[in-house]
């Protein structure tokens, strides 16, 4: 009686390694993917940016240095990507650089509230702001999974069981330097803003 | 307002998940007490009977009864998705025709980025009420279903929300869950009427009970008492089983909604949309006519409008299929001022 119970007690936990080992390949697999998530994004944006501009280039053509800089800001963007995936802090600067381009775009087109009547300028606001959501999105969830794949390495009775499944502790998406977490600066200092067209009366018809 | 309202999201998570697990514990228990209960009731009562005679040994009542509950189920689930979303006249959206349709699908697109779901198939249902609501049995087949209402009511952000709210449910496998526990309640309920009837038509079963009850012998009249008394509690459990099966299955379906509206939380990182949204939709005040009773437990609102999913209160917490509004508004709210004051701000 007393070596069946020893046999059922071996089997379930043997039972219990294999699924929890399998739960943290899982995980660590699942934090892989959504780290690549990120980088699919980003390049989405990079081969988005181009048609984007030249789609309102012709309704924004007094706003030329602020579509210029997107560019700029986007080859530039490219270019470091295509130097490889180890040069992370400086991919990421150029990232951050390339949406802070972008804020600025939208916010000058805030400022003319005429132009979203333009069907492509509409179509670019709506575009922009769905692609900078799913980079965030991406990171966020970058974020979240590594969390759990880290908590459930740590936690007891998992973390026996971490060691033979070669697990490491993931690193969190963080802002890098004081430089990217302060608010990007608008600055239309030396330029004078062509004149605004005349402000939209409540209940004026088009 | 419950200590509920001051959890933040991913306790909201942890606690609905529990909970969710008791109850299904608590719901295959008593799917297994009312199959194979009955077979160790009758093995009790065979087992002093003289050898020639049957000894009930093999539990074929229990298997019987899983054997449908699972069959009902499998079937219910190879069909059901699409029959909820023919039978409300939604039709697929494919390449977007205007601002708000190209809004939604880039909305879709972002919370099944934040979710880690592949995306699911788009539909529209012409209803001028806002509602909306998933079907698909696991996140590689699901499809994702607002009304028209939805569309022109609701901002950006707040149907950010509310699809964060369906895409929880997508990954939950709540549509599975649901439909299982359905076509249990379903095979309980079918047996049930079926036994009725056969009662009704005169029938005697167990009719020997009375007399053979004490049959075994001297020895065994302990035995036969135990089994007297088992049997009595079984039969009140199966006259009172579609009604426990239906209150334990729609217990689910409300914990399942808290938890999908922690979910949708935890994909914006912004509850307070959420809650914006829900309010938006509770004040429009129309039912969603496209939607029918079938399809009503998979909505983010409830269709049918029905009062009792209102109501806070005993009888509604038992028979609600959706939660209180007000009461999943306050939670979300909770969680967003949980939120703000771990970050410092205040409430605008």
């Amino acid at each position: 009686m007393g070596s069946w119970i020893l046999l059922i007690l071996v089997v379930v936990i043997i039972g219990w390694m294999i699924a929890a080992y399998n739960g943290l390949i899982s995980l660590k697999n699942q934090t892989l993917n959504a780290f690549k998530q990120i980088d699919v994004q980003l390049k989405r944006r990079h081969d988005l940016i181009p048609n984007l501009v030249n789609a309102v280039r012709g309704a924004m053509d007094f706003e030329k240095s602020t579509l210029e800089a997107v560019i700029q800001a986007r080859n530039q963007a490219v270019k470091i990507n295509a130097g490889g995936p180890e040069n992370i802090k400086q991919i990421s600067q150029a990232e951050n650089q390339l949406s802070s381009a972008l804020s600025r775009l939208l916010v000058t087109v805030e400022r003319y509230p005429d132009l979203k009547a333009t069907g492509n300028v509409a179509q670019l606001q709506e575009e922009l702001t769905s692609t900078e959501n799913r980079i965030a999105f991406a990171r966020q969830l970058y974020n979240d999974t590594a969390t759990q794949y880290n908590t459930k390495q740590q936690q007891f009775p998992t973390s026996f069981v971490a060691g033979l499944a070669k697990a490491q502790a993931a690193e969190l998406w963080e802002l890098e330097d004081q430089a990217d977490k302060a608010v990007p600066q608008v600055d239309l200092s030396g330029r004078l803003p062509p004149t605004p067209a005349p402000p939209r009366l409540e209940g004026e018809r088009r | 307002m419950s200590d509920e309202t001051t959890l933040n999201l991913f306790q909201q998570q942890e606690t609905n998940r529990r909970r969710t697990v008791l109850l299904v514990v608590g719901f295959v228990l008593f799917f297994a007490w009312l199959g194979f209960g009955g077979d160790f009731i009758l093995h009790l009562y065979t087992a002093d009977a003289p050898p020639e005679s049957y000894h009930h040994g093999f539990p074929w009542i229990g298997i019987l009864l899983g054997t449908i509950g699972i069959a009902t189920a499998w079937y219910a689930y190879k069909t059901g998705p699409e029959k909820v979303l023919w039978s409300t006249g939604a039709w697929e959206l494919i390449t977007p025709q205007d601002d708000k349709q190209r809004q939604l699908v880039n909305v879709v697109e972002e919370m099944a980025i934040a979710a880690g779901v592949p995306r699911p198939r788009i539909y529209i249902v012409p209803d001028p009420d806002p509602n909306a609501f998933a079907t698909g049995t696991d996140p590689n087949n699901s499809h994702i279903a607002v009304t028209q209402g939805l569309l022109d009511l609701c901002s950006r952000e707040e149907l950010q929300g509310v699809i964060g709210h369906e895409l929880g449910h997508v990954k939950n496998y709540d549509v599975r869950l649901m439909t299982t526990l359905a076509a249990m309640v379903g095979a309980v309920l079918l047996i049930h009427t079926g036994i009725s009837r056969m009662l009704r038509g005169g029938v005697r079963i167990g009719g020997g009970s009375g007399g053979g009850g004490g049959g075994g012998g001297k020895g065994g009249k302990k035995l036969g008492q135990l089994a007297l008394v088992l049997l009595v509690v079984w039969v009140i459990t199966w006259i009172l089983a579609p009604i426990i099966t239906q209150l334990l299955a729609i217990a689910v379906s409300r914990k399942r909604e808290y938890l999908a509206d922690a979910m949708g939380a935890q994909f914006t990182r912004n509850p307070l949309a959420l809650a914006s949204a829900l309010q938006k939709i509770e004040g429009a005040e129309a039912p969603t006519s496209s939607i029918q009773r079938g399809a009503a437990h998979l909505c983010i609102a409830d269709p049918l409008g029905r009062s009792i999913n209102q109501h806070e209160g005993a009888f509604a917490n038992l028979f609600g299929t959706h939660p209180p509004m007000a009461m999943r508004i306050a939670r979300l709210k909770g969680m967003g001022y949980a939120q703000l004051k771990k970050e410092g701000g205040f409430v605008a």
